[in-house]
């Protein structure tokens, strides 16, 4: 074991594969060239429509061992990769390697198919009960939890070599020519996806939509598609834009709300060109609220909107608050809806949006970013992947990410969760360093990052309750008392991979 | 507590809930009226009472005025409340059912019972009493008067138009004549008059208007039931800038005519004297209360020095 920067111990190796300890956000440069994939020949009258989802298997070449993707803009409505999985399990194949953009609850389906050996490792982040019971020892299936930059960046590398991308299309064609924004799976942006089209050895669309050609627009286009697979449905429409897009009603989720934009405020960042970007939770979407009536108010033109996109942030692109959308997922059917039509509101690709290993990804023009946190600590690190119980729960998305890219990277959470404290000595797991954040809002105050020494001044100037991380901590802990420690076990069960590719922390099994 | 004490917003915190108690520190209204009445079901009466209690010992940095809303005192909790209460120093009790000036007594005198057993200060506790019913709006007047510890009337509608056997409409007209009664009594004992709870907490224009209409009316704060509804109701009580401004001059003319050893002086042709100053001092403080001004007007400038 190493110690990484953070002093977060990481092993040295994992699953087979060197460990390269974190250092910082910035120095780690790529010291290798792009990952390649073979030509390929597809004549006139060849036809890659195919009948089944064995057949696509077989005829993509899958065998023991070997990885594959799939993409989440279906999130919790997905239908595929269970299906996929059933399927693979049926032809005999073992020692399978899931690279997807993300798997959700849904997918505690494939717990059977873990313990039977069919799944053999996760190279993503899991939301649900598969991350639950891999903490507990229950379940044994080496993951490596990657931010959406970061996942991008493995599999152009070829650090993670996808065989074979399963895309599911809400709208194709025969000849593999694809979109998200029709169908009745239709989710919108399938930006996750474009990353894998480029770079699987054998691409593969499903779709329960099949149109006749062209499909268009063309997110996906033909000439990297090898296969084309029809299903009776790829999802659930109810569950694949379930995300919390209303603001909240919570009154100390609105009093955070407020703080935000507060801070946002004083920062000096909103002005002609703001770009800006929040999450989905109700929240984020009061901070948005806010920012829209001071937009407005001052008669402000955004530059762009970034990242998962709701109602919200159309109707701003609607109002002129913002000159451009840049979606990778969308949250919401308006969202859906509004990247059909909208030529301002553009599908971008995982790469374009958060990669730290090109040449300048979207986050990197990002002024502005709102996030969530599980915990945080007096180091400004935070937590999004395990919960105050150890578990790993939730995926990275694309936190780092924006954390790093943006100017001012405000943390948004009420300052207690189920009677525990959210600020922290140490987070139970670092997913994003302290040193790509900005500051911290809780309802009980506001404690902001000593880098910025001129804004908190300011803010204590308009009287924010301003207090430094520790007080914070203290204040929410007369309230708490301090919660008992979490015991671990030695043994590493997952690897927290920063987006650069270096380890900034590991999962262990919680000692129940 | 102040005779200057902002009371904007007086915000309904059910007492039987730890989860809504533990943020009263948070929220921005001027004060809260922890409620052991309506919100509390019989059965909770005496848990929420000690959790109150306790609440309130560990609520040490006071940040905003504690009211208590009691038990009505002829129920067979209401002197129970004090009894837990009171060592926990809330600064008053808001007395539901205020209908004459003799309920109103009992409690005075009760009231002094424990400051003089708990070597408090006489007067401490002071006293919210409730006007909600057709007697009380009739003895407004003697309510107002009955004890220092009167330092506002509150009018309470819900109950009042129960009385009246009348519904409750957004518009109001039929909360007019109350209002007003309930409004020229407190005015009448130089005392402030809190307006009646805004029920649907989702119509935020709804809110606007009646506390509008209420401010025009006279009343310098309202009761609350949700923590959304502080910033429309400080909105609507934050002063103009042409108002904080002509406050200002007030204030200037005062102190000069103080150096000159008067107490009344002539700003743009218009007499300034105490009264005049009293209420440039709340526009100010209100405006403070804002963030629109920047210091606080002590109470040397209203009374002068000795």
């Amino acid at each position: 074991m190493v110690r990484n920067s953070l002093g977060r111990l990481v092993p040295e190796t994992f699953a087979g594969r060197k460990v390269i300890p974190y250092r910082d956000p910035w120095s780690l440069q790529p010291d290798r060239e792009r990952a390649t994939r073979c030509l390929k020949r597809v004549n006139p009258g060849e036809e890659k429509l195919l009948g089944s989802l064995r057949e696509a298997i077989a005829a993509a070449g899958l065998k023991d061992g070997m990885t594959i993707s799939t993409h989440h803009a279906l999130r919790n409505g997905d239908f595929l990769l269970n299906q996929l999985v059933r399927v693979i399990d049926s032809l005999g194949l073992r020692d399978i390697k899931i690279a997807s953009s993300s798997i959700h609850p849904v997918h505690a389906e494939l717990i059977p198919y873990i313990r039977k050996g069919v799944i053999s490792g996760f190279e993503c982040g899991v939301n649900g009960l598969i991350g639950e019971l891999i903490s507990r020892g229950e379940l044994h299936c080496p993951v490596t939890v990657r931010s959406h930059g970061g996942r991008a960046r493995s599999l152009i590398t070829g650090e993670v070599p996808v065989d074979v991308a399963f895309i599911a299309a809400p709208c194709c064609d025969e000849y593999g020519n694809m979109n998200g924004v029709s169908g009745p799976s239709a989710c919108g942006s399938i930006g996750y996806a474009m990353v894998d089209a480029l770079h699987a050895g054998t691409v593969v669309a499903v779709t329960d939509s099949l149109v006749p050609y062209p499909a268009t627009p063309i997110s996906i286009p033909q000439t990297l598609v090898d296969y084309v697979v029809t299903v009776d449905r790829l999802g659930d429409p109810a569950k694949i834009v379930s995300t919390t897009t209303r603001i909240t009603t919570d009154p100390i989720g609105l009093q955070i709300a407020k703080y935000a934009a507060m801070v946002i405020e004083t920062s000096g960042c909103l002005k002609d060109g703001f770009a800006f970007q929040t999450g989905s939770g109700g929240i984020a979407l009061a901070v948005a609220d806010q920012v829209r009536s001071l937009m407005r108010k001052g008669n402000i033109r955004g530059s762009f909107g970034c990242g998962g996109i709701t109602g919200y942030f159309v109707d701003m692109l609607e109002e002129g608050l913002f000159q451009t959308l840049f979606d990778v997922q969308c949250f919401d059917l308006r969202a859906v809806e509004s990247m059909g039509k909208n030529r301002n509101h553009l599908e971008i690709s995982a790469d374009m949006y958060a990669n730290p290993f090109n040449a300048g990804a979207v986050v990197n023009r990002l002024d502005c970013v709102i996030l969530g946190a599980t915990e945080v600590d007096t180091d400004f690190n935070v937590n999004v992947n395990t919960e105050s119980n150890g578990y790993l729960l939730h995926n990275t998305g694309g936190h780092s990410d924006t954390a790093a890219g943006a100017k001012l990277s405000i943390i948004v959470a009420p300052s207690i969760r189920g009677r525990l404290p959210i600020v922290r000595d140490a987070v139970t797991t670092v997913t994003t360093p302290g040193e790509t954040v900005d500051v911290i809002v809780t309802e009980r105050g506001i404690a902001v990052n000593d880098r910025h020494a001129g804004l908190k001044e300011e803010l204590i100037r308009r009287r924010a309750p301003v207090k430094d991380i520790r007080e914070l901590r203290e204040d929410i802990c007369r309230v708490t008392g301090e919660p008992r420690p979490l015991e671990f076990e030695d043994a590493v069960v997952g690897l927290v991979e920063y987006r650069d590719g270096t380890i900034i922390d590991v999962i262990r099994k919680v000692k129940e | 507590m102040a005779d200057f004490q902002l009371l904007r917003s007086l915000l309904y915190v059910p007492g039987n809930m730890p989860s809504m108690l533990q943020n009263i520190p948070l929220f921005h209204c001027d004060g809260v009226i922890i409620d052991l009445e309506d919100a509390v079901p019989l059965s909770e009466k005496d848990a929420a009472r000690i959790l109150v209690k306790r609440f309130l010992e560990t609520y040490l940095e006071r940040n905003k005025v504690v009211l208590v809303r009691i038990n009505p005192l002829d129920s067979k909790w209401g002197f129970d409340d004090l009894g837990v209460v009171l060592p926990a120093h809330p600064d008053g009790i808001r007395l539901p059912k205020a209908d004459t000036p003799e309920i109103v007594e009992r409690l005075d005198t009760r009231l002094t019972e424990f400051e003089e057993e708990m070597g408090e200060e006489i007067g401490r506790f002071r006293i919210l009493p409730s006007i909600e019913s057709a007697l009380g709006i009739l003895n407004a007047t003697g309510i107002a008067r009955t004890s220092k510890r009167v330092f506002a009337l509150a009018f309470g509608a819900e109950d009042y138009t129960v009385s009246m056997e009348i519904e409750r409409t957004k518009e109001g007209e039929e909360l007019f004549n109350a209002r007003t009664r309930v409004l020229w009594a407190a005015k009448a004992a130089g005392i402030q008059a809190i307006d009646t709870i805004f029920a649907d907490v989702n119509d935020m224009e709804g809110l606007r208007r009646e506390t509008e209409l209420i401010k025009r009316l006279g009343y310098t704060g309202k009761s609350l039931v949700n923590p959304r509804q502080i910033d429309v109701i400080h909105e609507v009580f934050a002063p103009k800038p042409d108002e904080i401004e002509y406050a200002l001059q007030v204030i200037d003319a005062i102190k000069r005519a103080r150096l000159m050893g008067t107490g009344v002086i002539s700003l743009g042709g218009r007499m300034v004297d105490a009264p005049v100053v009293k209420r440039a001092v709340r526009v100010l403080r209100t405006a403070h209360a804002h963030g629109l001004v920047e210091s606080v007007v002590d109470d040397e400038v209203v009374y002068g020095t000795e």
